[in-house]
C-alpha cells in the first residue's frame, strides 16, 4: 500500500477517535479562549498598544495550546502498545508521522478559526481584510509546530519525565517560527496592512526542512 | 481457522545481543526454528523472551547478531516477512470499535477485500454479534481474541505469542489454547513466551528456557520439557 494510502487511513483513524473522545480539541479550545480573555482585559481594546501586542499574545496562546495537544499524541499510541501495532502494518513508517502531523494541524487549525472572530473582537483587529493572508500564516505556522511537535512528541513519549520534556524541548525549537509568525500577523493587522514575504518565505522552509528531517529520521524515532 | 494461504517459514537467530543502556537484555543467542515448529519460550522475568520475541517481530533492532527467515523454497525477502504479533498489551483501539479496529489493520496492510477477511476473522473468533461495540467495553479476554483476530489478518506464516494469556480467566485461557492448537495445526511457525506450565504451554513442540539472556535449555522430549516450563515458577 503506498505511503498516501496508509496516511489516509491513519488519518482518518485519528480523526474518528478524536470526535469521539473530542479530548484534544475541547483541551485546546479551552485553553486559547481563556488566554485571549484574560489578556483582553490587560489592554484598552481600542488602543494602538492592544494592536502591537495581541499577534504576540495569540501566538503565545497557540504555543501552549500546541503543547498541549501534541503531548498526548504519542502517549495515546502507548496504553495498548498500538504503535507497535501501526510499525508491524505500515510499509513506510513515515505515514504514522505524516497522520499523526496531518491531524494535529487540522485539529490546531480548526482550533484557530473557531477563536479568531473571538480574538478580531477582544483586540479590536481588523482581520477581515487580510484574511486570506491571516489564513496563509495559520496554515504554514501550524503546520511547522505540529512537524516539530510530531517529531518531539514521538521522542518524549518514550522518557522518562515525558510530561516534562516535551514543553522543553518544544519551546526553544518553536521560538523562531513563533517570533516570525507574530511579527508577520502584527504586519497584517497594522493600520496600513504590509504583506511580510520574507517572514512567511521562513516559515514555508522551517516547515519544509523539519518535514525532510523527519522523513530521514522518523523511522529511529520510532525504535524501541 | 480458515485455510492457509502462506508458505511456512522458520526463523534463524545468529548470535543476537540486546543491550538497552547499560542492561544486556540477550547475550549471544543462536536458536534456528524450523518452519512448523511451536516454541515455548519459559524464563524468569526479565530473561529476555519478551525481547527476543520483539526482535522476531522486527520491532527491536539487535544490538549484535541478526535474524533471517527460511522457507521451503528459499529464504524469502526479509521486509516481505511480517509475523502476526500477539502481547498482553491487545494492541487494538479502545477507542474503535471490534470491526473498526480489524478494518484498520486490515487497510493498513493492504489486505485484499478487507471487508471479507474481517468478517470471517470475526466469527472465527466469535464476536460477531459484538462487532460494533466499542473494544473499551470489552472484557479482558474478548479484547485478545480481537487481538488475535487482529494479529491474523494477513494470515501471516509466523505467529508470535508475548505471554497471551495474563489476565484472562480460565474459560478464556481454554479458547485462547485451541485458537492456538488450531493456529499450530495449520502449519504455522509459533513463538510463545509462558509463565510456567498449563493448557497452552502443552501444545509446545518444542521448550526454550532463558536465563539472564541466554539459553539455558532447548528439548523437545517429555520430561526435561515440563521441567523447563516450570522452572519459572521455581
Amino acid at each position: 500500500m503506498s505511503l498516501l494510502a496508509n496516511t489516509a487511513v491513519l488519518l482518518g483513524k485519528e480523526v474518528r477517535t478524536e470526535y469521539r473522545s473530542r479530548e484534544l480539541l475541547t483541551t485546546t479550545f479551552v485553553f486559547i479562549l481563556i488566554v485571549i480573555v484574560l489578556f483582553s482585559f490587560a489592554f484598552d481594546p481600542t488602543s494602538d498598544e492592544s494592536r502591537r501586542f495581541a499577534p504576540g499574545l495569540l501566538w503565545l496562546a497557540i504555543l501552549f495550546a500546541s503543547s498541549l495537544m501534541l503531548q498526548p499524541c504519542f502517549l495515546r499510541e502507548q496504553h495498548n502498545d498500538t504503535l507497535s501495532a501501526l510499525r508491524l502494518s505500515v510499509s513506510d513508517p513515515f505515514a504514522i508521522f505524516l497522520a499523526k502531523l496531518a491531524a494535529n494541524t487540522l485539529f490546531l487549525l480548526l482550533t484557530e478559526l473557531l477563536l479568531l472572530p473571538l480574538f478580531a473582537v477582544m483586540y479590536n483587529a481588523q482581520v477581515i481584510p487580510v484574511l486570506h493572508w491571516l489564513l496563509l500564516v495559520l496554515f504554514l505556522a501550524s503546520l511547522g509546530i505540529s512537524i516539530a511537535g510530531t517529531a518531539l512528541s514521538a521522542i518524549s513519549a518514550q522518557a522518562r519525565m515525558r510530561e516534562l520534556l516535551l514543553p522543553v524541548l518544544l519551546l526553544p525549537l518553536l521560538a523562531p517560527i513563533l517570533v516570525v509568525s507574530a511579527e508577520v500577523t502584527r504586519a497584517l493587522l497594522d493600520r496600513a496592512p504590509v504583506v511580510r514575504w520574507k517572514g512567511i518565505g521562513f516559515i514555508g522552509v522551517f516547515d519544509v526542512v523539519f518535514l525532510t528531517a523527519l522523513w530521514l529520521f522518523g523511522e529511529y524515532l520510532l525504535e524501541e | 481457522m480458515t485455510r492457509p494461504s502462506f508458505a511456512p517459514i522458520g526463523l534463524r537467530f545468529e548470535n543476537i545481543d540486546k543491550r538497552y543502556g547499560g542492561l544486556l537484555a540477550l547475550r549471544g543467542v543462536s536458536l534456528s526454528i524450523a518452519p512448523g515448529e511451536c516454541v515455548v519460550f519459559a524464563g524468569r522475568n526479565g530473561s529476555g523472551k519478551t525481547t527476543l520475541l520483539r526482535i522476531a517481530a522486527r520491532l527491536v533492532r539487535p544490538s549484535r547478531g541478526s535474524l533471517s527467515f527460511s522457507g521451503k523454497s528459499g529464504g524469502p525477502e526479509e521486509s516481505a516477512v511480517r509475523p502476526g504479533f500477539v502481547a498482553h498489551a491487545t494492541m487494538v483501539y479502545d477507542e474503535l470499535s471490534a470491526e473498526e479496529n480489524l478494518l484498520l489493520f486490515a487497510k493498513l496492510q493492504d489486505v485484499p477485500h478487507p471487508e471479507n477477511r474481517v468478517e470471517t476473522l470475526l466469527q472465527e473468533v466469535g464476536l460477531s454479534e459484538r462487532r460494533s461495540s466499542l473494544v473499551r467495553t470489552f472484557s479482558r479476554g474478548m479484547r485478545q481474541r480481537v487481538a488475535i483476530a487482529r494479529a491474523l489478518l494477513h494470515e501471516p506464516a509466523i505467529l508470535l505469542f508475548d505471554e497471551p494469556a495474563t489476565g484472562l480467566d480460565p474459560q478464556g485461557v481454554a479458547w485462547l489454547a485451541e485458537a492456538i492448537r488450531r493456529l499450530r495445526d495449520s502449519g504455522r511457525t509459533i513463538l510463545m513466551s509462558l509463565h510456567g506450565e498449563s493448557e497452552i504451554s502443552s501444545l509446545g513442540t518444542r521448550a526454550i528456557r532463558l536465563d539472564a539472556g541466554s539459553v539455558a535449555a532447548d528439548t523437545r522430549t517429555g520430561a526435561t520439557f515440563r521441567s523447563i516450563l516450570t522452572f519459572a515458577d521455581a
